[in-house]
């Protein structure tokens, strides 16, 4: 398997502000890889790179063997983008957005009418062609967009927070297709996501990315590892920090930390070692009142290598919303 | 997939596409074409007709035997022309912030093919604008010299739109936010309209402000419009088509070449 895209100390700063930082990587074709970090982490600016839209300050990436600076033409054919802000014609219909998109990209007549039935049979929108984009529910645009993104047969398509805003059902029902478009046509599919669960459930390899370094590139499961294979999390009725420094005595504990009024322990082994860590924390005068055994997840492993946790900075979604607004103004 | 040829400066289907675009959404967008309409309407309706009653005479530079709502009417359609395109180039470069044509900067086209077909788009607008208020000046009582003078008159069109296309292009390329925008906006606008002589003659306004008036684009426009249409030009038809041909030029080119060297985001 070739990489389709490869990138060497990618770097790119605003006034100073240094937005992706030396960031290395390269991607299988037909994989499905994601970058998992909070707002701000350089996610967006590093697929803008990639997408030829903005030029790195530093260091270079390709992208299907083309240099995404110098060779933009030829690296705008291969790939399809879905923006993070939606950027479909709202007073057209979708089949109208459809075809103006692959006009632009020079497909005959037939080849789109051709396409145009495949991507909305796929991404069943057949029935909502006609209806002007505005009048779809969100999730519907949405599809619209992705259905655009896959009408030139990209290499790769790339996806900004692709279900950013959107509810829980819809969210999934998107997964499940970009996964179909991606084991159906082969398309590669790069996306940022800041939700675990999407990296989790979509991605074959996540880049964990803070503060624009990318802290780990594995698989999903491989990243888990790292964390442990078990974790228990240990509420104690007045723990203190004591309680944390010598619990890292037992044996086998490889972690202890007290997070979110509980103390988090990364453990070999499971539930045998549960009995033997009541009497510990009796012993010393520490009753515990309740005890959690749980395979780690990815949020874990984003934890133990970033240091913190990705839903402190995710925020409600009124400050969420206020920071697009923010954005939206800041611009130029 | 076929060989695109991306690098071609004018790449035909590319600039047809967001002509069409544009007019799609033109003609979907009802209340657009209603409130670009109106205020000219207004001039007409509550400037012109009351004061083509009283004798133009009265008026120093309008010559005898026009009243003044057939000088007035051309020069509301260059108002039309000024508000749609400026707003027209403006908005090239919001769409490319926050509407379809960020998706439509990461195809494999030349940039100029783009910029174009959407400018082509806004003007064609702006002049189906312009036919419109000018069919209500004709119904309101304007008699227009002929049919040589209404299709000179479409030339002037063309010219006096893509200079303000241009000119909204270099603007909203250079001012950046849209906040910045909307507050300057009217203090460019307004006075470019009221310079031209589209409501007065440029005869009867004192020399420190008619030197205002030579330098202002749409005064040559206005003139032109009101030559071809009326046979009421202040200075000969050759003299404006010459200054606009070479505005549109340099203003519509520099917009452009501007438009294309900002990064898409």
């Amino acid at each position: 398997m070739n990489d389709v895209i490869e990138t060497q100390n990618l770097t790119r700063e605003f006034d100073g502000l240094v937005a992706v930082d030396h960031i290395d990587l390269s991607v299988k074709e037909g994989e499905v890889f994601g970058f998992l970090g909070p707002n701000g982490a350089g996610k967006t600016t590093t697929i803008r790179m990639l997408c030829t839209i903005l030029d790195p300050s530093s260091g270079w990436a390709k992208v299907c063997g083309y240099d995404v600076a110098r060779q933009r033409n030829e690296v705008r054919e291969c790939i399809g983008i879905v923006f993070q802000d939606s950027c479909i014609d709202k007073f057209l219909t979708g089949r109208e957005n459809l075809k103006f998109h692959a006009q632009m990209y020079h497909m005959d007549k037939k080849t789109r009418e051709e396409r145009m039935d495949e991507v909305l049979s796929l991404l069943d929108l057949k029935g909502k062609e006609n209806t002007v984009i505005s009048n779809l529910s969100g999730g519907t645009q949405r599809k619209f967009e992705v259905a655009r993104g896959f009408m030139t047969h990209p290499k790769v398509l790339f996806l900004d927070e692709p279900t950013l805003g959107l509810d829980i059902q819809t969210r999934r029902s998107l997964w499940d297709y970009i996964q179909m478009l991606n084991y159906r046509e082969g398309t590669t599919i790069i996306l940022t996501t800041h939700y675990i669960e999407e990296a989790d459930y979509l991605c074959n390899r996540v880049a964990i990315m803070d503060h624009g370094k990318i802290m780990a590139i594995d698989e999903p499961n491989k990243l888990k590892e790292a964390v442990g294979v078990n974790l228990i999390s240990l509420r104690i009725g007045n723990g203190d920090d004591s309680i944390v420094n010598s619990l890292k005595g037992v044996s086998g504990v490889k972690r202890a930390e007290a997070h979110a009024g509980a103390v988090e322990l990364n453990i070999d082994g499971g539930e045998e070692r549960i009995p033997e860590l009541i009497d510990f924390a009796d012993e010393r005068g520490f009753p515990i009142s309740s005890i959690d055994l749980r395979p780690p997840s990815l949020e874990d492993a984003f934890l133990h290598y970033t240091g913190r946790d990705i839903r402190e900075e995710e925020g409600n979604l009124m400050e969420l919303w206020k920071g697009v607004m923010m954005r939206r103004r800041g611009r130029k | 997939m076929q060989r695109i040829e991306a690098t071609k400066l004018i790449d035909p289907l590319p600039v047809y596409t967001m002509w069409l675009r544009e007019m799609k959404r033109f003609l979907r967008v009802k209340g657009r074409l209603i409130s670009s309409i109106l205020m000219p309407l207004l001039f007409l309706a509550f400037l012109g007709l009351p004061l083509s009653s009283i004798s133009a005479i009265g008026i120093k530079g309008i010559p005898e035997g026009i009243n003044y709502l057939d000088f007035l009417a051309p020069g509301i359609v260059g108002m039309t022309l000024l508000f749609t395109a400026t707003m027209s180039g403006v908005s090239v470069v919001w769409d490319k912030e926050f509407g379809f044509l960020k998706e439509v900067l990461v195809a494999p086209v030349n940039r100029f093919s783009i910029i174009l077909g959407r400018s082509l788009g806004g003007m064609t607008t702006a002049i189906i604008q312009a036919l419109i208020i000018m069919a209500i000046a004709i119904a309101m009582g304007v008699t227009i010299s002929g049919l040589s003078g209404f299709l000179l008159s479409i030339v002037f069109m063309i010219l006096t739109c893509a200079t303000f296309t241009g000119f909204g292009l270099i603007l909203a390329t250079k001012l950046g936010s849209t906040e910045a925008f909307m507050a300057i906006m009217p203090l460019i606008v307004f006075p470019i309209f009221f310079l031209s002589g589209a409501l007065f003659p440029l005869d009867s306004m004192p020399a420190g402000i008619r030197y205002m008036m030579y330098i202002d684009p749409l005064t040559y426009g206005v003139d032109g419009l009101r030559g071809s249409l009326v046979g009421a030009a202040a200075f000969p038809l050759w003299l404006d088509f010459t200054v606009l041909l070479i505005l549109s030029i340099v203003l519509a080119g520099l917009g452009a070449y501007l438009f294309s060297k900002m990064e898409a985001d």
